[in-house]
């Protein structure tokens, strides 16, 4: 089916002769823009329902023990009684709104929409390498979403131990409700998520390492397609070995095996596991878990890149330092998994490899940073709504990657570990982050996703909002940390010592809810949009890149006739001696004209 | 009630917001084509917006520095949080110049570069003399970082017993959803355990054969501890991973099924100073847990005291008399030192 797709030179009439089905169209669709456009929409409505959960738990941690009618209404007398609700009810939404956002969302939802729409658009592809498996790709995300969302109506609850699901907590049903039923489905569909996380993974790299069109030379590709294609790299690598630790879990679980489980006396009972190792499960967990945060930072910052540099009306700074940072990142991601282990009585002389390792990250990431505010520097900015996304990511960036320094220091991470400060760090420099790449993203490439044009004051309206309670929401979380609450507290009201941060509490839940309601300008702006939506035009941002080359049409193959060739690196913007302040990377160079920045001299 | 009111508030502003938008949307639909385009105006607006972002969100910061200062942990009740608290602090001054200079950098260049048709933005792509400043400069801050933190870090994990170092040896045992203590007795040495042992009065499976048992005490809810002597705290799980965290002292390590785990620290400051301290009669340091074990994990806690040694000494002589096993018993008396039971006591 696909094979017409890896012919470069072939006719374009060919791809005419297909007849297609609504269902083939719309639904198994093999095309990388429905793909893209389905992983899309799949995740903003998992984002919904991470985002409603958060707001329902931050209800309880801002008024423990206030009775709210509608969340009995919700959840029901045996998970809300009178109003209030239940502590196991509370660890599900934790756990579920984790593994929603970090996986579904920033994940799937990430790589799976802008990896999917942008490789092929931007290297030059009339499609995936493989149609058909990144077709299944969707298809496992989606059913892998339908059971997580499933899990939620069991009657013993969903999964709750943490998104982290650490045994024994999460082996032994006896030890919380949710470790029965509700666990068993987190881990099936876990397992199917990763098989589309694998699936889609294999095809970013084929895509971008083998059909590139002619003269897309590794160095001429848009800083996008290297983050796609590192993180692609990272998912290959790291989610194969959680799906192992998630199968011994299973064994575990069902079988009897001790993989995890050891020396365990529960309910009244000795039970029979012996030799097992529960650090065991987090070295696995932890070894996908660490690159998993770069697999969901570093397509925002890939975007971010672009976005910056083509707003900035200017060349990203240090093209190469960024690529070099990112691959340093990518593989020192792989050597730092154990700095979530520092308490778990893992050696300590091994700990300190990892404070070692892991301390490293804060030089290539600042590279990024410095880089980012050098792009702005001396450039003629543009206030998209996907540019102020962008320069929100990078202060968010910033503001929780200074705190990753005192985490990352094992000594220093002793009396904040398992606090709120973690939540604040990994929220503001992951979440925050990545979710405000993510709407970038959708803002900047809604013209070549729905062929129409987003609405701009309702952007600017969204951006503020949500910028301003996102940090109203996560700043404060550092000084709850500091005062040593721990993350996960029902409620902090059995400590005399936590009465008095009651107010804060109430003033992360006032503007996490502002910050909700504020989603709603979004959805209503992005499905007002895909319909209502001015038409785009073929570059509205003035951009050198290939995807804004082919039309405001979605068409089978992505160009008409032959592919575009490409003559010069993407970011040549304000070029000194040049009519526009951009040029198309389809625009060969003149005599004497040399490509990329290297060997400018200002 | 309050917060019902604010939260009205709040929706009733969005609302409004709404209402507004979606008239202005659907004339502009109706009128001016081609409304997303960038204008002087959206560039002038937004980036006044985001000069004005900057100034509030530093006001912001130090206000909460100010107004959230007191409501931290108070000051650290160990040797080992002392150095802690200095190095943590030390990093903060650190971080806090970065997170200041960066952000200010950040959201200035934004208010100062926002678009200008009668300007051009500088072909600056490459510099490569600043890539390699601001890579050495982060690497000598994180070298400075590390070398003081590995310093730390190997004194507070260093193994006081196998140091011979002087010490109370205590044992922490956690379970859903409460924390057991275990004093060694006057030879402070802990007896064997073996989980399969756990029954009736014996809740932690202490091995009655085992001599150095037979001096061991338990404490449920709260224990003593004295000031000025290391106090050494074996620290193991019935059921599933917990984490006794001692925020007061800044000293943390979970507790895990199948695992021996240790802390140390020494106390400084007894209960009572720290209530002169914190101006709070009713302070009290506590021992949490923070790792998630389940629904009461947010209510699992032991109250620990500490006291000058003599006051010390007078409880530990009341305590010391209920030990696990009465020595009295006939059956425990001629019963001799025998092997552990089982090869799964005490492993490491």
């Amino acid at each position: 089916m696909s094979d017409h797709s890896h012919d470069h030179q072939h006719d374009h009439d060919h791809h005419g002769h297909h007849e297609e089905t609504w269902v083939t169209k719309y639904v198994f669709s093999m095309d990388h823009k429905v793909i893209s456009r389905q992983f899309l929409i799949t995740a903003v409505i998992m984002g919904v329902v991470g985002m409603l959960m958060s707001t329902l738990f931050r209800l309880q941690l801002g008024w423990p023990g206030e009775k709210f009618a509608f969340v009995n209404w919700m959840l029901g007398d045996h998970w809300g009684k009178d109003g209030i609700m239940s502590p196991d009810m509370y660890l599900g939404l934790v756990t579920i709104h984790g593994t929603i956002m970090v996986f579904f969302v920033l994940t799937g939802g990430l790589s799976g929409t802008f990896s999917n729409l942008l490789i092929p658009y931007q290297v030059g592809a009339r499609d995936m390498a493989s149609g058909f498996l990144n077709m299944l790709s969707y298809w496992f995300f989606f059913i892998s979403s339908v059971i997580m969302l499933v899990s939620l109506f069991v009657a013993s609850g969903p999964a709750s131990a943490g998104w982290t699901i650490y045994p024994p907590l999460s082996a032994l049903p006896q030890a919380i409700p949710g470790s029965g039923l509700g666990m068993t489905l987190w881990l099936v569909s876990m397992s199917l998520f990763i098989v589309s996380a694998l699936l889609g993974g294999l095809n970013y790299i084929i895509t971008v390492l083998n059909l590139r069109t002619k003269g897309m030379t590794m160095s001429r590709l848009p800083l996008t397609i290297w983050a796609f294609l590192i993180t692609a790299i990272l998912g290959v690598l790291s989610f194969p070995v959680l799906l192992g630790g998630c199968l011994l879990l299973i064994f575990d679980r069902g079988f009897g095996t001790s993989f995890y489980l050891s020396d365990i006396y529960i309910g009244g009972q000795a039970l029979d596991y012996q030799g097992g190792s529960p650090i065991l499960f987090q070295h696995l967990f932890w070894f996908l878990g660490h690159p998993e945060v770069y697999i969901v930072l570093l397509p925002a910052l890939g975007m971010a890149s672009e976005i910056i540099s083509v707003n900035s009306r200017k060349p990203i700074f240090g093209y190469k330092a960024m690529v070099g940072s990112m691959l340093a990142i990518g593989f020192l991601s792989f050597i730092v998994w154990g700095h979530h282990m520092f308490l778990t009585g893992m050696n300590p002389f091994l700990g300190s490899v990892f404070v070692f390792t892991t301390l490293l990250i804060a030089i290539p990431s600042a590279v990024k940073a410095f880089n980012y505010i050098t792009t702005l520097w001396k450039g003629n900015l543009v206030f998209t709504p996907a540019m102020l996304f962008c320069i929100g990511l990078v202060s968010t960036f910033i503001t929780g990657g200074v705190t990753g320094i005192i985490l990352a220091d094992s000594a220093l991470d002793i009396p904040v570990h398992d606090t709120y400060f973690v939540v604040a760090h990994f929220h503001i420099v992951m979440g925050l982050s990545a979710i405000l790449g993510m709407f970038a993203g959708v803002y900047h490439w809604f013209p070549k996703l729905f062929l129409r044009m987003m609405n701009k004051p309702l952007g600017y309206l969204h951006f503020w909002i949500t910028f301003v309670s996102a940090y109203g929401v996560f700043f404060p979380m550092h000084f709850i940390g500091l005062a040593g609450v721990p993350r996960r507290y029902y409620t902090n009201t059995e400590f005399p010592m936590f009465d008095n941060l009651v107010d804060i509490n109430e003033l992360v839940s006032v503007f996490a809810i502002i910050g909700a309601i504020a989603q709603g300008i979004f959805l209503f702006n992005f499905f007002y949009s895909i319909f209502r939506g001015e038409r785009a035009t073929e570059n509205p941002w003035n951009s050198t890149t290939l995807e804004w080359t082919n039309g405001v049409e979605h068409i089978h193959g992505n160009w008409h006739g032959a592919l575009p060739e490409v003559h010069r690196w993407p970011y040549d913007y304000s070029k000194p001696g040049k009519e526009k302040d951009f040029v198309m990377q389809t625009v060969p160079l003149e005599p004497g004209e040399i490509d990329g920045g290297e060997h400018h001299r200002p | 009630m309050s917060f019902l009111t604010l939260l009205a508030i709040a929706l009733g502003v969005i609302t409004l917001g709404y209402i507004v938008r979606i008239f202005e949307l659907s004339s502009e639909l109706k009128g001016e084509q081609q409304n997303w385009v960038i204008r002087d105006k959206d560039n002038k607006t937004q980036g006044t917006l985001f000069l004005l972002f900057l100034i509030g969100f530093f006001l912001f910061v130090a206000w909460q520095l100010v107004a959230y200062k007191d409501r931290l942990l108070p000051v650290a009740a160990s040797e080992e949080g002392v150095e802690i608290d200095w190095l943590m602090n030390f990093n903060f001054i650190i971080i806090f110049i970065v997170f200041v200079i960066v952000n200010f950098l950040l959201f200035y260049f934004a208010f100062k570069y926002r678009f200008d048709s009668n300007r051009k933005a500088l072909y600056y792509p490459v510099n490569h003399r600043l890539e390699i400043l601001w890579t050495v400069i982060p690497g000598i801050a994180m070298a400075i970082i590390i070398v003081l933190g590995l310093k730390l870090w190997s004194s507070l994990q260093r193994d006081p017993v196998e140091n011979g170092e002087e010490h109370i040896k205590i044992e922490l045992v956690a379970e859903q959803f409460r924390w057991s203590a275990r004093y060694a007795g006057d030879d402070n040495e802990l007896g064997n355990f073996n989980y399969r042992l756990i029954a009736g009065a014996n809740n932690l499976g202490v091995d009655s054969t085992d001599a150095n048992s037979w001096d061991d005490f338990t404490l449920a809810n709260e224990i003593y501890i004295p000031k000025g002597k290391r106090v050494y705290f074996s620290l193991r799980s019935k059921d599933i991973i917990h984490s006794a965290y001692f925020p007061h002292f800044r000293m943390q390590m979970n507790c895990v099924p199948g695992l021996h785990t240790m802390l140390h620290f020494m106390p400084t400051i007894t209960t009572d100073s720290m209530r002169m301290i914190t101006k709070n009669e009713n302070f009290e340091y506590i021992l949490l847990c923070n790792k998630i074990c389940g629904a009461s994990h947010f209510n699992m806690k032991m109250v620990v005291k500490v006291v000058e040694m003599d006051e010390f000494t007078k409880w530990y002589d009341e305590k010391k008399k209920n030990t696990i096993f009465k020595m009295d018993a006939p059956a425990a008396m001629e019963t001799p030192k025998m092997e552990p039971v089982a090869d799964t006591t005490k492993k490491d």
